[in-house]
């Protein structure tokens, strides 16, 4: 193939195998970031025109335009461009920057609220095709059960992807530069044949029509790229036709699938092999690598879908979760960090900062050191970045993973995931003083018994009846979400992304735990306070008078922080002994994204102190001003929480003022560095960096029009700070920011 | 069994590094600016072992990689001299770096345990005259400057702190005394000049004590940045 010259390797040419082609070809980075170029005028040109559509985009009410009267997928739209003449790379969802396509497939009640939220109707003509048409969201409905429908209702178990697309899902986009897309088709229709030689049964009948579909949805991408005026029919020859090849696969999934979080894998060393390639031969200088880059990143940032006002009161500033991972170290000790590892960071300097994509950096403590302060520097002065630990998560995934959504692990184009929302804690305890009474919805749900009957809080009498909850729950948690990716799977099925991966696939399904800090802290004012329960006149309990000192997790004290790991370990104990749908493998998070808000609404008064209705803490964090002992003891109790358990990630959000961080900027990147190797040398999971004060954000809150582009961490990932609703910038505003005492 | 205010465990600016601050109780000077009355009354706080505070510098260990380790702070760390020293000498055997800060107001028998097992002082040179010391501080300057020459003596590197409070030493006079009182001494690392802040007065509020400095200005980042340029100038 005369588009591999001067590639290494012979294994990845026989079987579709990136990791191999990276090995072989990558050429590793120590230096610092003295090379890096700015923006080009035609990258500022585009910017600007970028940033007067996002104005209008914000001024029109968070929506610029829908296009109500076409289904989104592949081949529906004519081209759209944002400047055909200047941009490097194309593609957009739709015929225009910044529409949204509707995409009914998940639910035609979800596409025609979200329709009729920003002043649109869903036309005609598709509310007469899907009425013959079965959603996901019928799927679901048809077949859940009344406990599933109250533990929803009641918020027990929420943010059920049950409407919209499930999300988490990686294509191997690069899959599409490395081999282009006839090879892939040849590859899928071999094992399509070899599915055909064995039994026939549920499980290869569904996945042999499932390999139709990807195979179908394949010609889809070429056709797609060839109304751009592209063939992607044969591997990518340059370093400007890899993005774009790679563009063209996300952008694919991107037209086909509303999911919540749709990632974008680990693709920026992969890119250098052609860049580096193209710099050799002289075909390209290094201010050209980087505008193609910031196009490529323009891009990205354009990517929107469309969301009812109940989900963005769940994940708040439009997010899309295109995360993508950089750095990280090789299974045979290699730092995979290259020059496009530092151009992909650049783009936040070059395009100004913004959330998206969801720039995530593989820590290890392996990485070089000028990469490591690079990053560190990033971080204090955009506040865009994610940090997670490499190191811990390397034994299992190996060295080609990519992070979806926020924090979860997968490896790329060989596992995928199930999302799997979260269940809220707090609430649960709740349920179990009630005995199965929800005193917030007046609803009964679960076992039922009598409310606990004494004055005081027992800490073994209570956790004997929360055990015995969680297990209902968690049978039922897992049940419930059997019952929707079974529905996601028939009438949803993500066609082209499961294209870009192997056949015989690697399934996780994602549980989520929400209300960590508020639990703990709960379960330790009863076991080491005195906590007196109130009743309401039917003599259910709603509040209670909590007295005496307790630990409080976020201190590094033991007593406390060994609560929140034993209730992590009988959580994941507990919803094992339910089988997974498809064979999945069990997993848990800590991780709320900012629902931490909604479910703290859901959520009565809580015996650690909570108020009824306040917001929980977000992930893994502490309750806010309750880590009373400092940055680095609240670290070290997150630290402690077992990723063994969590293996789909523990999210935590790190917030502290540029003067607590050091007196100078170099100081400051050197302590940002050395708290960062010293949190994950403790087998810490993740962490959000923000250098900021918190009168920014009060300046913000009051003065949106001067911070059009703050950008902010939140839980698992960045956030325009004016795009959340009032409710989630109070409650970021009210976060432990970590200062002087 | 020593008296400690708190523990913060995060600290970048008092010493190199990354660090843990110990605040101890109790404190003999009364510093017009001082920005923790609550750790003044020595019966204060709360009781800790040295066992107990070593463990919690312990697991912050993982973040003392550049340089960093303990700072004993206060209140004045120099009226729980013991266990000051007793806490520092488990730090140097397990590695950590230990750092007093310190108005050098009190030298014993007992402080030169201390500095045995001390590897940098911050040292408070609140003001250039007796005059002033007496007035705003409540200690003869004799004690500080002492202090400073027994740290010399054995060699133990020196940060030297002010605290700048416009309309009182925010003058070229102050600097030059300054300069001439770090003329000749050669364990000086670092001379910081610190703007006074007024962040602290909802504390005295709270103690229903006195601010004595209330009528102050907060100090600009552009004086101390001058200042400092001069101070350099002087020491060229």
């Amino acid at each position: 193939m005369v588009q591999w010259n001067g590639f290494q390797g012979e294994k990845w040419k026989n079987e579709i195998d990136v990791r191999d082609f990276i090995q072989q070809n990558f050429t590793a980075y120590d230096g610092d970031g003295s090379f890096l170029c700015g923006p080009t005028e035609r990258t500022s040109l585009l910017m600007k025109r970028l940033n007067t559509l996002l104005q209008m985009e914000k001024e029109f009410g968070g929506v610029l335009d829908i296009d109500t009267t076409t289904v989104s997928s592949l081949t529906n739209y004519a081209p759209g461009y944002l400047d055909k003449e200047r941009e490097l790379i194309v593609g957009l969802q739709t015929n225009r920057p910044l529409k949204r396509g509707v995409n009914p497939f998940g639910g035609i009640r979800m596409a025609r609220q979200a329709c009729e939220a920003y002043g649109y109707k869903l036309s005609d003509k598709i509310e007469d095709e899907f009425q013959y048409r079965t959603t996901h969201n019928d799927g679901v409905f048809r077949v859940y059960t009344d406990d599933m429908k109250k533990a929803r209702h009641a918020g027990v178990i929420t943010g059920l992807p049950d409407a919209y697309g499930r999300g988490r899902i990686i294509g191997d986009y690069r899959r599409v530069a490395l081999y282009g897309v006839d090879r892939l088709i040849e590859e899928k229709k071999k094992d399509k044949a070899e599915i055909g030689r064995g039994l026939m049964d549920t499980d290869t009948i569904r996945q042999s029509e499932e390999l139709f579909q990807q195979i179908n949805f394949l010609g889809k991408l070429k056709e797609m790229a060839a109304m751009y005026g592209y063939d992607i029919s044969a591997p990518a020859s340059n370093a400007r036709e890899a993005i774009q090849w790679l563009y063209f696969g996300y952008l694919a999934a991107n037209k086909e699938q509303n999911g919540a979080a749709m990632s974008l894998g680990r693709t920026s060393t992969f890119l250098d092999i052609y860049i580096q390639r193209d710099l050799q031969n002289g075909v390209l200088t290094e201010e050209e690598a980087q505008e193609l880059m910031d196009d490529f990143v323009m891009k990205l940032r354009m990517a929107r879908h469309l969301r009812t006002p109940d989900y963005n009161e769940l994940f708040g500033g439009d997010p899309m979760w295109i995360t993508e991972s950089v750095g990280g170290v090789g299974e045979d000790g290699r730092p995979l960090v290259t020059k496009n590892s530092f151009r992909v960071l650049n783009t936040l300097y070059n395009l100004g900062p913004a959330p998206e994509p969801n720039l995530t950096v593989l820590w290890s403590e392996k990485l070089p050191r000028h990469f490591k302060e690079f990053c560190a520097k990033v971080s204090i002065d955009t506040d865009s970045i994610q940090y997670e630990n490499d190191d811990l998560m390397r034994p299992s995934y190996g060295d080609d993973y990519g992070i979806a959504c926020c924090v979860s692990a997968m490896k790329i184009g060989k596992q995928m995931q199930f999302f799997g929302a979260r269940c809220n804690l707090p609430k649960l305890l709740l349920l179990a003083l009630n005995g199965g009474h929800d005193q917030l919805s007046g609803t009964d749900l679960g076992p039922q018994m009598p409310p606990y009957e004494d004055e005081y809080l027992d800490y073994g009498k209570v956790m004997a009846r929360f055990d015995a909850y969680r297990d209902w729950l968690c049978n039922l948690y897992v049940n419930t979400m059997n019952v929707i990716h079974y529905m996601h799977d028939k009438y949803a099925y993500e066609k082209i992304q499961m294209a870009l991966h192997d056949t015989d696939v690697h399934r996780f399904m994602a549980f989520g735990v929400a209300g960590l800090s508020v639990i703990t802290d709960s379960l330790s004012a009863i076991k080491y306070g005195k906590v007196k329960v109130v009743r309401d006149k039917q003599g259910y309990i709603c509040d209670f008078e909590t007295s005496g000192d307790f630990p409080k997790y976020g201190n590094d004290d033991d007593r406390a922080d060994s609560l929140a790991r034993e209730m992590l370990t009988a959580v994941i104990a507990s919803l094992r002994r339910t089988p997974a749908y498809r064979g999945a493998e069990h997993t848990l998070s800590v991780l709320t994204i900012t629902s931490n808000v909604m479910y703290g609404k859901k959520t009565g008064a809580t015996p650690d102190g909570r108020q009824k209705g306040e917001p929980f803490a977000p992930g893994a964090n502490p309750m806010h001003d309750r880590d009373a002992s400092g940055a680095l003891a609240s670290l070290n109790s997150v630290a402690k929480m077992p990723y063994d358990c969590c293996r789909d990630g523990i999210s935590n959000t790190f917030s502290i003022i540029p003067q607590a961080l050091g007196s100078s900027d170099p100081e400051r990147v050197d302590n940002l560095v050395t708290i960062l190797d010293g949190y994950f040398s403790q087998d810490a999971h993740h962490v959000n960096i923000n250098v900021l004060n918190r009168e920014k954000l009060i300046d913000a809150y009051n003065h949106p029009e001067l911070y059009p582009n703050l950008t902010i961490r939140v839980s698992g990932y960045a956030v325009n700070f004016v795009k959340l609703s009032r409710d989630q910038q109070q409650e970021v505003i009210r976060r432990t920011f970590h200062s002087f005492q | 069994m020593g008296r400690v205010h708190s523990i913060q465990s995060l600290g970048t600016v008092d010493g190199p590094g990354v660090r843990c601050v110990v605040f101890m109780q109790g404190c003999p000077l009364r510093c017009g600016y001082c920005h923790n009355p609550d750790t003044w009354d020595l019966a204060g706080g709360e009781e800790l072992s040295v066992d107990e505070v070593f463990r919690r510098v312990k697991r912050l260990q993982p973040y003392f990689k550049n340089g960093g380790g303990l700072t004993v702070s206060g209140g004045e760390p120099l009226l729980q001299e013991a266990f000051t020293a007793e806490l520092f000498s488990r730090c140097r055997e397990a590695g950590i770096h230990t750092c007093l800060d310190t108005s050098g107001c009190i030298f014993t028998k007992d402080t030169e345990a201390l500095l045995a097992v001390t590897d940098l002082v911050l040292l408070d040179i609140k003001m250039t005259t007796d005059e002033e010391y007496r007035e705003y501080i409540g200690c003869p300057m004799a004690g500080p400057l002492r202090f400073w020459d027994e740290l010399e003596k054995r060699g133990i590197p020196v940060w030297v702190r002010q605290v700048i409070v416009p309309g009182l030493n925010d003058t070229a006079e102050n600097i030059a005394r300054l300069s001439a009182l770090l003329a000749g001494r050669r364990n000086v690392e670092r001379v910081q000049l610190l703007p006074f802040k007024k962040i602290c007065a909802a504390k005295y509020q709270n103690l229903g004590l006195p601010f004595r400095f209330e009528g102050y200005p907060h100090c600009p980042e552009e004086t101390v940045s001058r200042l400092e340029a001069m101070l350099e100038g002087d020491r060229l």
